[in-house]
């Protein structure tokens, strides 16, 4: 029993009704969002600190032991998962105070902010079927919200798309959980394992994780991203970072976890289809970055692919392809909120998002420029960055268990995710400023700092690869070993 | 009981399918349904007692299913709400509630 594992959850709520009753205090709602993150990344830190003394932490809510009552479950890779979710989002709200504007604050961007973030947090460190589904629509109404704040017409247009779709994949989520409650008779993720593995994975069994797959591969975006580049286009650049960052890899956290713990009797089947729909996910993503010329677009394909790539270390399930799609998690989430924050200045400077409209930015601001380039250089995956370590990892596995054409198919997709960002690069830094006075220079000393520390975590994480091993590799141990997970929750009583 | 949730989906989907916004947000609803009735099914029915510590029955009908389908209740009628509210806000922006004519205003 270990009650920090659920300070996480329930910091972001309290400290977001606290907001919501102050509502115009908006100076208190910034400092209070701020600190609420640095808790929880001190609480992940000191989590961290005691799996690797101890092992997984349990926490049984309420005295109702496993699988009776719903427990809380912080191994390495969700306590990972909760530390990077920390730091992403303090950056990005912090990134907020002086892009978001004030009419958005007044109306409960904060709290809705710490909401979202405690769904999140919640979905990573459940050990319950439910629960997560619970922590999930938590998520969503918060971001339904998020999405539509500020009212544009573009905006409601493409949160039409995304509530709808994502009420349908909620549905499907308690289908699918109400099948396999009927074949198992338990929620706790943990049971669920024993049971499974008990009576067996047959063609029933399989065809209840396709169903689980189906509702993740929407909410990740993996093959089913149709709605992805219209709906994280339309909100303003600090809620499309958080969006980009987080929503998601709590998908991909998802597949990863049911698809290690539960259902991984066939491989053969699940992980293969796995590997084809992120092959074929890289395939349409580059295309679409390849092809789009504005920036919004650009870079929502390139989450696309990202999607892909971590899920394709996933599909050859060997432990190198899952250390890989760790570090590439990890990667990709603070990556992916930097290239939003970066993507969304360039628009709010030059007030355009073609990218053949803008030319000579670097004249005028020359660290976006650099930032920019070293973010760019990051995604592709160039060595001293932290993109590199995850890359060369997924393609070791895949090439280790036989599928060359997934590992070959990545590769191509980082010279296209190349391709795309020096695109970018090119013509919106390079070259002559065509209208330097009628555009008057605008101070983006605020915007900067928090772009520059998540810079700076990409290039620690890319030289300080090293450090991050031992904790990667216990979180990959965890996943590889159901056993280890199921001892720790079950503690050994099962009924 | 597995017609009454069949029909409910088939209903729920064919409206979700027409152009209408009101029409798709009541197949959602009328989905959400089916997809109560059939957690309740899948957690068995009816199978003898309420369940009640001290009865002195031996078969007891399943209480879990019934707590996930009040959540579910729950989560389903705070997301129509919601979805209400935005599709009346849409229809005041837009001035029609024409799904096609709503993504007819592309702006490239």
């Amino acid at each position: 029993m270990n009650n920090l594992t659920i300070l996480p959850i329930i910091l972001p709520v309290i400290a977001g009704m606290i907001m919501v009753v102050f509502r115009n205090q908006i100076r208190m709602h910034r400092a209070l969002s701020l600190g609420t993150l640095t808790l929880i990344g001190i609480v992940a830190v000191m989590l961290m600190g005691q799996i690797q003394q101890n092992g997984i932490q349990v926490l049984h809510v309420g005295g109702w032991h496993a699988p009776f009552g719903i427990s809380m479950v912080a191994d390495m890779f969700s306590v990972l998962l909760v530390f990077t979710n920390a730091v992403v989002a303090f950056c990005c709200i912090w990134y907020a105070f002086f892009s978001i504007g004030e009419e958005r604050e007044k109306h409960f961007f904060y709290p809705f902010a710490l909401f979202l973030i405690a769904g999140v947090n919640g979905s990573f460190l459940t050990g319950d079927i439910f629960n997560l589904f619970v922590c999930f629509e938590v998520m969503l109404v918060a971001s339904y919200v998020l999405i539509t704040l500020g009212g544009a017409k573009t905006q409601l247009r493409e949160s039409l798309t995304y509530v709808l779709i994502n009420m349908i994949s909620s549905f499907l989520f308690l289908v699918a959980i109400a099948y396999l409650y009927h074949m198992t008779g338990t929620l706790n993720m943990a049971h669920l394992s024993v049971r499974v593995a008990e009576i067996g994975q047959g063609g029933l069994m399989t065809t209840v994780a396709f169903l689980f797959l189906t509702v993740f591969s929407l909410k990740a975006g993996l093959f089913l991203f149709y709605w992805i580049p219209g709906s994280y286009g339309a909100p303003p650049p600090a809620i499309a970072a958080i969006f980009a960052a987080l929503l998601t890899k709590v998908g991909i956290y998802a597949i990863i976890r049911l698809f290690s713990l539960v259902f991984y009797h066939e491989p053969g089947t699940t992980h293969y289809l796995i590997g084809i729909l992120a092959a074929v996910t890289m395939i349409l993503g580059a295309m679409g970055a390849v092809a789009f010329n504005d920036i919004k677009r650009i870079i929502t394909y390139n989450v696309v692919i990202g999607v892909g790539l971590i899920l394709a270390g996933f599909a050859s399930f060997c432990e190198a392809g899952l250390s890989g799609s760790v570090y590439y998690l990890i990667h990709d989430m603070i990556i992916k909120g930097l290239l939003f924050l970066l993507g969304g200045s360039i628009i709010l400077l030059t007030g355009t998002d073609r990218i053949r409209e803008m030319s000579g930015l670097i004249r005028s601001y020359p660290r976006l420029g650099w930032m920019f380039l070293i973010t760019a250089f990051s995604v592709a995956g160039i060595p001293p960055l932290s993109g590199f370590i995850g890359k060369i990892l997924i393609t070791e596995g895949a090439f280790r268990v036989g599928y060359y054409w997934l590992g070959g198919l990545g590769l191509l997709a980082s010279l296209m995710v190349i391709y795309s960002m020096l695109k970018i690069f090119m013509n919106v830094f390079w070259g002559y400023p065509d209208d330097l006075e009628s555009n008057p220079r605008i101070s983006v000393r605020g915007l900067l700092r928090p772009m520059a520390l998540l810079t700076a975590l990409t290039i620690f994480l890319g030289l300080g690869a090293q450090g991050l091993y031992g904790v990667v590799d216990q979180a990959v141990q965890g996943l590889m070993d159901p056993s280890l997970y199921i001892a720790a929750v079950l503690d050994g009583k099962l009924p | 009981m597995s017609i009454a949730i069949g029909s409910l989906f088939t209903i729920g989907t064919y409206l979700i399918l027409s152009r209408t916004l009101l029409r798709i947000i009541l197949g959602m609803s009328i989905i959400g349904h089916g997809v109560n009735l059939l957690i309740l099914t899948m957690g068995g029915l009816k199978t003898g007692a309420p369940p009640l510590l001290g009865l002195g029955v031996t078969t007891f009908t399943d209480p879990l299913p019934q707590a996930l389908l009040l959540t579910a209740i729950v989560i389903n009628f705070a997301t129509t709400a919601l979805l209400l509210v935005l599709s009346y806000r849409a229809y005041q922006v837009t001035g029609t509630d024409d799904v096609g004519k709503i993504w007819g205003y592309q702006d490239e």
